[in-house]
């Protein structure tokens, strides 16, 4: 009887976040596809007809948002990279004592929602605000300069999102590395540089690895950032499915264009987690 | 001669006592800089004073918001709705995603494979995905949106973070413990209640607060499963706008102000138990 319970124990302790994972996460996704085949509309209801021919319709109407979203995410990832990198370094090297303090004061900005704090990035940098008003008035910019509106402030808004999901990562795998290995790259005459190309850095790849899964999926279907910081010319793939879902009622089409932009990053991340291994990416994601 | 020498002397010296002050530091510090540039816009905006609605140029400084925080009634409503919710989530995701942490840290079982796929897509999958799909199934069982489906939507993005971070500290904990538990006559209930358990707890504690912070701050799922509903974050993306009044400035720095202190705390803690 213990016995049996015993082998039974794993997957009665599983069960409650299995049945709900598979109810709200693997059904849905799969409900997703079904949805996407229907026709008909909000007023008149939705019948199933196997309508494949929406996804050339959906993926020729959208390419370019989707590229964008692709290129704006990437272009945040790598941005998240070089800031995120050295900020990571030097409090795994040099925080000393004050490491989680330095990490505490990298989370603190993220207690304030993620809306309120794009929206006060809006009125920092409106074309008068306080930024861009003082460079104009002392003329270090000229007067019709802007960053609202533009791909830039997208971009860095992006990366401001989600620089955390990059740095902690990084450290964590920073903070594991044996000085003594980066000791004896010295004493073998190692310059600093060398030292870091080839004892550190290869180290801290895997928490790279996971930062940019961790960065890029969520920064390439954002819509936040694009809708309060983009205006009308940067909006990305997430902008036109939740137009498509939550103001024109288009669920089919909206669902088509969700299944496109899920299976592209499906792709990518598990071609790259193939890679990497799951296991070791989950891993540093838990730190 | 000896002059020279003692000068660079003292100035090495009084180098060594100053603490040094390095490129990364100087990149970290402008880094932390950027990050908290518009929360300080936000905290300076509670305190701005202004007449009407429109919160955008300083008019001057201000107690008054704070004490009219409360007078937008469905404000505080958005504001309650956000926080049971984060709560509900906190317990529902805390307990299922706990018991599967177990699961996954203690056995080799059938189905771990596919469990850890799972959860690692429902980490890594995008907030439009979820909430568009999650709004599909739930527009096909013709369910009525609100508070249900959004705590429904929240548990399942958080119950993976709270495995993964109870897994990671079953994984490494001494097993020996349990044994001696049970050596000393302790049955599996036992052992569990007063040794698993108490050894777990801050790991559980931890996944907790995750899955509340990462309830409280969701907007773009939220925005789908909600319906009519409102949440804090839903109500400034729907006042932006007719222009957001300064008591969500007031309330965003309240609860930054919570963050600091509970932050604060937790340094105190950790440096009276080292």
């Amino acid at each position: 009887m213990t016995r049996l319970l015993n082998r039974a124990a794993p997957y009665l302790l599983a069960l409650p976040a299995w049945i709900w994972l598979g109810l709200f996460f693997v059904v849905p996704i799969v409900g997703l596809l079904w949805m996407s085949l229907m026709t008909g509309n909000i007023i008149v209801g939705f019948q199933q007809t196997f309508n494949v021919g929406i996804y050339p319709e959906v993926i020729t109407t959208y390419w370019e948002h989707i590229l964008r979203s692709l290129g704006y995410g990437l272009a945040a990832t790598l941005l998240c990279i070089a800031i995120g990198y050295p900020v990571a370094y030097w409090i795994a090297f040099h925080g000393g004592a004050h490491k989680s303090t330095y990490l505490l004061l990298l989370l603190l900005p993220f207690f304030v929602t993620q809306v309120l704090r794009t929206i006060s990035w809006k009125f920092l940098l409106a074309d008068d605000g306080l930024i861009l008003g003082t460079l104009k008035a002392i003329h270090l910019l000229p007067q019709d300069a802007r960053v609202l509106s533009t791909s830039i402030a997208v971009i860095f808004g992006l990366a401001y999102t989600f620089l955390p999901f990059m740095v902690l990562p990084i450290y964590a795998v920073l903070e594991q590395v044996d000085h003594r290995v980066v000791e004896a790259a010295y004493d073998l005459y190692a310059s600093r540089f060398h030292a870091f190309v080839h004892v550190i850095l290869p180290m801290s790849l895997p928490g790279v690895f996971a930062g940019v899964l961790l960065v890029f999926v969520p920064s390439s279907a954002d819509y936040v950032t694009a809708w309060v910081l983009g205006g009308t010319h940067n909006t990305m793939i997430g902008n036109v499915i939740q137009s498509q879902y939550l103001v024109n009622n288009a669920y089919p089409t909206a669902a088509a264009i969700t299944f496109v932009l899920m299976s592209v990053l499906l792709i990518g991340i598990f071609s790259y987690a193939k890679a990497l291994g799951t296991e070791r990416v989950m891993e540093v994601q838990a730190g | 001669m000896s002059a020279t020498a003692t000068k660079a002397e003292a100035t090495v010296s009084r180098r060594q006592r100053r603490p040094r002050i390095t490129l990364g530091k100087v990149f970290t510090w402008a880094v932390l800089v950027w990050l908290f540039l518009p929360i300080a816009g936000m905290i300076a905006f509670s305190f701005n004073d202004i007449s009407g609605r429109h919160n955008v140029t300083w008019q001057g400084f201000t107690l008054k918001w704070y004490g009219k925080a409360f007078v937008y009634p469905d404000l505080n409503q958005a504001l309650f709705n956000t926080l049971l919710i984060g709560f509900a989530t906190m317990l529902i995701a805390g307990i299922t995603g706990t018991l599967l942490g177990l699961a996954m840290g203690r056995y080799r079982f059938r189905g771990q494979q596919a469990s850890n796929l799972v959860m690692f897509a429902a980490i890594s999958a995008p907030e439009v995905v979820i909430g568009a799909s999650l709004l599909s199934l739930f527009i096909a069982l013709n369910l009525t949106l609100g508070m249900t489906t959004v705590i429904i939507a929240h548990v399942m993005f958080s119950i993976s973070f709270v495995a993964i971070t109870v897994r990671a500290r079953v994984m490494t904990m001494d097993p020996s413990i349990e044994e001696a538990a049970r050596d000393l006559g302790a049955d599996s209930w036992t052992t569990f209640r007063l040794v698993t358990f108490p050894m777990l707890f801050p790991a559980i504690m931890a996944g907790g607060l995750l899955a509340f912070a990462l309830s409280v701050d969701d907007f773009i799922i939220t925005s789908f499963v909600s319906g009519d509903l409102t949440t804090f974050p839903l109500w400034i993306w729907g006042s932006t706008r007719v222009g957001i009044p300064p008591q969500v400035n007031v309330m965003g720095t309240l609860i930054f102000v919570v963050g600091v202190l509970l932050a604060i705390t937790n340094i105190i803690l950790a440096r009276r138990r080292s």
